[in-house]
């Protein structure tokens, strides 16, 4: 177990150094999401005066939980991008023959991309917040909310670590971006489900992260969040995709790292 | 013929057929441009389909409204593609070759934009397309197809002509991508997802107003959804010709300081 904790910790503080001191990549982390939530929050935020757009706590809030789990996810999807560019530059190989035990490796990628949406999400949370977001929801909503969002970005780390385990190239990062991409998009981002139209809607109603989406909002506002539902398929994303990354792991160890 | 040797059309068309066969037999380049926002006007066209029930939105189909946005995003394609190529050229030494020959400067640039003007036009007709198919009205009709192309390609000829700028002054298409965020938030900032007068917040309005994009916007959407409008129309042409102007004649200075550099 001691053995395990020091890969996973020498993998996590690396891997967060480099994050935190490159510019390069803590600017666009930070950037992109606060850019999302001022564009979708401050230039369509009369949609939430559409007839039938029922949110108590505003469109601010509305789209901070957007923002909040697109951050998340993303911050798995670099953190994929880490471990391709680590097995490029044949750091992995040899981070490989040292780990005694290699799952070691994977839950500390997994721990820096926790650490990437504690930093980025401090900053959108403080900025929402700053502009005026209305959270209704108690202390306990609030926890929940970002226990979800850390979830989120756990499954999107796992998803992206099994490509880039085997394709252990950066030019898989359209694969580990893209599909990542689309399933976000596909959820009901700027109205709630009901007032979505034509085959989005139908697409919205089977992606498994409208039901997140819609607990993250509904515990912002304090109002209803159907936990029975989202909580069950976060966790079972998490199961889905540790599996499809273990089994990349053993892939990349197949093919020597 | 080498493309250094000829008259200067006939060095154009070398490069020009270079450029857009590169272009084309680059998927990683093509389907992108066409796809994303093909993608995107989908996406959005369903789910701000909501929008259209506000007091004084100008259109009852989203779909029409959000056409021009997903021009625009080919514009921003076009100028990665060009930008891209370009400083290709710098990074493999192509460049510090053709400096060598009797190739001349407008010929090189004129003739690099071609590929990028090529998949502006191939994606800007898919956008068009997929859009009739899907139910979009161009309330202009076929004239206002007309001009809806020459508009998207002096915009798409701006935004090349940037690209060129940025890939020829850095030499690294790595730093030809790093533009593209910044030229997304333009589109994201301006009027392309609601009319400017819908726009609740001051400050995104004030910005949206301030932000040109939003005229180039104004200006292809008005052939979607207003009608013959003057003003948009000129507005929406003359800052494309300003624009394309202006990154023109700064490509060309960058091009010139790169081949005194080769």
């Amino acid at each position: 177990m001691r053995a395990f904790l020091d890969v996973t910790g020498a993998v996590w503080w690396r891997s967060s150094h480099n994050f935190l001191t490159n510019p390069q990549f803590l600017v666009p982390s930070i950037m992109f999401p606060l850019f999302f939530f001022v564009a979708f929050a401050g230039g369509l935020s009369s949609v939430g005066d559409v007839p039938g757009f029922d949110f108590p706590s505003g469109y601010t809030a509305f789209q901070f939980c957007f923002v909040l789990l697109q951050a998340s996810a993303f911050g798995g999807v670099f953190t994929g991008f880490g471990i391709a560019a680590d097995f490029e530059s044949g750091f992995a190989r040899r981070l490989m023959l040292g780990a005694s035990r290699r799952s070691a490796i994977l839950a500390g990628y997994v721990l820096t991309a926790l650490t990437r949406a504690a930093v980025v999400l401090s900053v959108v949370t403080l900025v929402a917040v700053l502009s005026g977001m209305q959270v209704d929801g108690g202390p306990l909503d609030v926890f929940g909310m970002f226990a979800l969002a850390a979830i989120v970005s756990v499954a999107a780390t796992l998803f992206a670590a099994g490509v880039a385990l085997r394709a252990r190239t950066i030019q898989a990062g359209p694969a580990m971006q893209m599909p990542v991409f689309l399933v976000l998009f596909l959820a009901p981002v700027y109205v709630p489900l009901d007032l979505l139209s034509g085959w989005v809607q139908a697409v919205a109603r089977v992606n498994p992260v409208t039901p997140l989406l819609e607990a993250a909002r509904g515990l912002v506002s304090g109002g209803r969040a159907d936990l029975a539902l989202a909580d069950p398929i976060a966790v079972g994303l998490v199961a889905l995709f540790a599996l499809w990354a273990l089994r990349g792991l053993r892939r990349a160890e197949a093919a020597g790292g | 013929m080498s493309p250094a040797s000829g008259t200067l059309g006939a060095q154009v068309a070398q490069l020009a057929r270079r450029s857009v066969l590169r272009t084309l037999r680059q998927p990683a380049q093509v389907v992108p441009t066409i796809l994303f926002p093909l993608f995107l006007l989908a996406v959005n066209s369903a789910g701000l389909e909501a929008a259209t029930r506000l007091p004084g939105f100008p259109s009852d189909a989203y779909l029409d409204f959000a056409m021009a946005f997903a021009f625009m995003q080919g514009a921003i394609f076009s100028m990665i593609n060009a930008g891209t190529d370009l400083a290709r050229d710098v990074e493999s030494g192509f460049l510090s070759r053709l400096a060598l020959t009797p190739m001349r400067r407008a010929a090189l640039l004129v003739g690099q934009l071609a590929g990028a003007m090529a998949v502006s036009l191939l994606a800007g007709m898919v956008y068009l397309l997929v859009g009739l198919i899907a139910g979009v009205t161009v309330v202009t009709g076929v004239g206002g197809v007309v001009v809806l192309f020459v508009l998207a390609l002096l915009i798409g000829l701006a935004f090349a002509s940037m690209g060129a700028f940025v890939g020829l002054r850095f030499g690294s298409a790595e730093a030809v991508q790093g533009f593209f965020p910044l030229f997304f938030v333009l589109l994201f900032l301006s009027s392309a997802s609601l009319p400017r007068e819908l726009i609740e917040q001051d400050w995104f309005r004030t910005v949206a107003t301030w932000n040109p994009v939003s005229y180039l916007v104004e200006g292809i959407r008005s052939l979607f959804v207003i009608g013959w409008d003057a003003q948009a129309l000129a507005l929406g042409f003359g800052i494309a010709a300003v624009f394309a102007a202006g990154a023109i004649a700064s490509a060309a200075s960058a091009l010139r300081t790169r081949v005194v550099r080769a």
